[in-house]
C-alpha cells in the first residue's frame, strides 16, 4: 500500500554503499534486509560484514511484518517549522518476523493505541521520486 | 579493569556560572573553569602538563584551551570523542596517562554553550546519514526522542513509569534549592510535576534535564603530591568505562542493543566494585547520570543497588532524598543543577567529600558514587577522601 505523497520537508536519507540496497528496495515496495547465509541472523541496520568475521551478508527480501517492541509518541515538534503540523506521531522499534528489530514510523491508528507485541506490517511512504520511506500499521488495519 | 585503586587523588575543582546565555565563546568558558580548578588545588599553570576533554556536539580543543591557559609544556592534551558517557571517562583516563608517565598534574574539563548555542534538546545535525539515515527521516531527531524509547521498554517490562520519575525529579529540585550554582532553584511539587506539557510520550517536561552555557574542570595528580596540597585529597577508589554488546554507532543506534530495560551499567558494574574493592552498600552518596528522570533507575538497577525491574520502587519512599538511605544528586543534577553534559556531578562529589558542600552537605559523607551515560556506553568512578 501506498501513503499519500505531500510535500516532504523533513531529513532526507544519503544512501551509502551498505545501505543503497535497502533503499532501492523500498523505493521498489520491497523490505531488503541483509542476513549471514553462515549463521542464519538477519541484520539492520546495514553493514558491510557479517559479526565477527569477513564474511559479507546477502540481501533477502524480508516479509515486512513484525510487532512493536517500543515506541514514542512526539509532541512537541522539533524543528517546529517541520514538524509542528505532524504532531502527534510514532516512531517505533518493530522487532521483525525474521528476528532483527528495525526504526519505522506506526501509522493507521491513533498514537494512544498503540501497544507492545502489537502485530505490525509495512507500508512504503515515498517521499520524493528517489526515496520511500519505511512505515508500519496495524495488521490487517 | 581498573588497578590504579587510591594511587590519584581529584585535588582541585573549578567552574562557571551555570546560565542560558553565556555571551561567551566555549574556549573561555573551559579557560575560566580551568584556571579556578588549578588555583584550587594550589598549583600555577607551570605545573599542569596535560589537558583532557571530551567533546560530542560542542566544545572547545583541549590544545586551544591549553594555549589560552599558557601551558607551556602540554604533553598529554586530548580530545575524547564521547558524550554522556565522558565525565569519568576522561577522569580516569587523566590517572592512567600519569602512571603511564604520559603526564604529572592534569587538567580535565567539559564545555559547553548547551543552551545558546549548539542546543542539545531542541535540535541536532539534521542530517540524515551514517545510522541516522534510519532514524532522522521518521521525525526521531531529539535526545528526548532517542531516551523516550528506552523509558517505555522499561515501563512494558517493569511497570515503571511516572509515578516513579516524579520522585526522582522533585527529590533533585529540592537539592538544587540548597545550591546557589543551579539553575533551577523554585521548588517543584507533585502537581508541578504531572502537569508540565508532554514533550515525547512516555516523558513530560521534567523528566527532561536542562540545557546549559559552563563548564566545569578538575585536577588530578597522584596521592603522594596531592597531600602536600592545600584540600584534602579526594582520592580515585575505583572506575569503569564501556558498556556491553552492539553499542552501535550513535545515541540513536541502540537498535541491535540486547535489551532497551536494561543500559551500559549492567555490563561494567563488576568492574566498577572490584576495582574500588567494595559493593553498592558501601556508597554514602551517588551522582548519577540523569539527563531523564528514568536513566536514574537504569543505572541504580544496573549497578546492582536493586534488581532490573526494582528501581521505581526502590526510589520511593525518601529513599534517595538528602535524608534516605542513599542520597542521590545532592546538587540538583543535570534535571535542576546545569547540564555540563554530566562533569558538574563530579564536582559535586569532591565537594561532597571534602565537606565543602555548605547547606548540601550530607553529614559523614565518605565514598561518594559518580556515573556519566545513560544507554549503550557509559562510565563511573568511587571516590573517597
Amino acid at each position: 500500500m501506498d501513503m499519500p505523497v505531500s510535500a516532504y520537508e523533513g531529513p532526507l536519507p544519503v544512501p551509502d554503499p551498505e545501505s543503497t540496497p535497502f533503499w532501492e528496495g523500498l523505493r521498489a515496495h520491497r523490505l531488503m534486509l541483509q542476513r549471514c547465509a553462515s549463521s542464519g541472523d538477519y541484520l539492520f541496520p546495514p553493514v558491510t560484514f557479517c559479526p565477527g568475521s569477513l564474511e559479507r551478508p546477502e540481501w533477502v527480501e524480508a516479509s515486512g511484518r513484525g510487532t512493536v517492541f517500543s515506541w514514542i509518541v512526539v509532541r512537541h515538534p522539533v524543528p517546529r517549522d517541520i514538524y509542528a503540523d505532524k504532531v502527534p506521531y510514532v516512531v517505533a522499534l518493530v522487532t521483525l518476523d525474521e528476528g532483527c528489530r528495525m526504526t519505522a514510523n506506526i501509522v493507521g491508528c491513533a498514537p494512544e493505541d498503540v501497544r507492545a507485541g502489537m502485530p505490525v506490517e509495512i507500508v512504503y511512504n515515498p517521499v520524493t521520486p528517489t526515496i520511500t520511506l519505511p512505515a508500519f500499521r496495524p495488521t490487517g488495519g | 579493569m581498573y588497578k590504579l585503586r587510591d594511587k590519584y587523588a581529584i585535588v582541585g575543582i573549578g567552574n562557571t556560572e551555570y546560565s542560558k546565555e553565556s555571551g561567551r565563546t566555549v574556549r573561555s568558558l573551559a579557560s575560566e573553569a580551568c584556571l579556578k580548578a588549578i588555583a584550587d588545588a594550589g598549583l600555577k599553570v607551570s605545573d599542569v602538563d596535560g589537558i583532557i576533554s571530551f567533546n560530542f556536539n560542542d566544545s572547545a580543543p583541549a590544545i586551544g584551551v591549553a594555549t589560552e591557559l599558557g601551558i607551556e609544556n602540554a604533553g598529554y592534551a586530548v580530545d575524547y570523542a564521547a558524550g554522556g558517557n565522558g565525565a569519568n571517562l576522561i577522569t580516569l583516563a587523566a590517572a592512567a596517562a600519569i602512571e603511564a608517565g604520559l603526564a604529572e598534574t592534569v587538567v580535565c574539563f567539559r564545555a559547553m554553550n548547551g543552551r545558546s548555542g549548539f542546543r542539545l534538546g531542541g535540535g541536532r545535525d539534521m542530517s540524515a546519514y551514517g545510522v541516522t539515515q534510519y532514524t532522522a527521516p521518521l521525525g526521531w531527531i531529539t535526545y528526548p526522542q532517542a531516551m523516550a524509547m528506552w523509558a517505555r521498554r522499561h515501563m512494558i517490562d517493569y511497570g515503571t513509569g511516572p509515578e516513579h520519575w516524579v520522585e526522582i525529579a522533585t527529590t533533585f529540585r529540592d537539592n538544587a534549592t540548597r545550591n546557589p550554582r543551579a539553575m533551577q532553584r523554585k521548588p517543584m511539587s507533585r502537581d508541578d510535576y504531572f502537569n508540565a506539557r508532554p514533550i515525547v510520550d512516555p516523558f513530560r517536561m521534567f523528566d527532561i534535564c536542562l540545557e546549559s552555557d559552563g563548564a566545569c574542570a578538575v585536577v588530578i595528580t597522584s596521592a603522594e603530591r596531592a597531600r602536600d596540597l592545600p584540600h584534602k585529597p579526594v582520592y580515585i577508589m575505583g572506575g569503569a568505562y564501556g558498556g556491553g554488546p552492539s553499542q552501535g554507532d550513535d545515541l540513536f543506534d541502540a537498535i541491535r542493543w540486547p535489551s532497551h530495560s536494561h543500559n551500559c551499567f549492567k555490563y561494567l558494574a563488576d568492574d566498577l566494585w572490584r576495582s574500588a574493592g567494595i559493593g553498592p552498600q558501601d556508597v554514602d552518596v551517588a551522582q548519577i547520570y540523569d539527563c531523564f528522570t528514568y536513566s536514574v533507575v537504569m543505572a541504580l538497577e544496573g549497578l546492582g543497588f536493586c534488581k532490573e525491574g526494582e528501581g521505581g520502587p526502590f526510589v520511593m519512599d525518601g529513599r534517595i532524598r538528602r535524608d534516605g538511605a542513599l542520597p542521590l544528586n545532592t546538587a540538583g543534577g543535570l534535571l535542576s543543577e546545569a547540564y555540563i553534559h554530566g562533569f558538574n556531578h563530579v564536582l559535586e562529589a569532591v565537594e561532597q567529600l571534602r565537606g565543602d558542600a555548605g547547606e548540601r552537605q550530607i553529614e559523614g559523607a565518605e565514598i561518594c558514587l559518580t556515573t556519566a551515560g545513560a544507554m549503550t556506553c557509559g562510565s563511573a568512578m568511587i571516590l573517597r577522601n
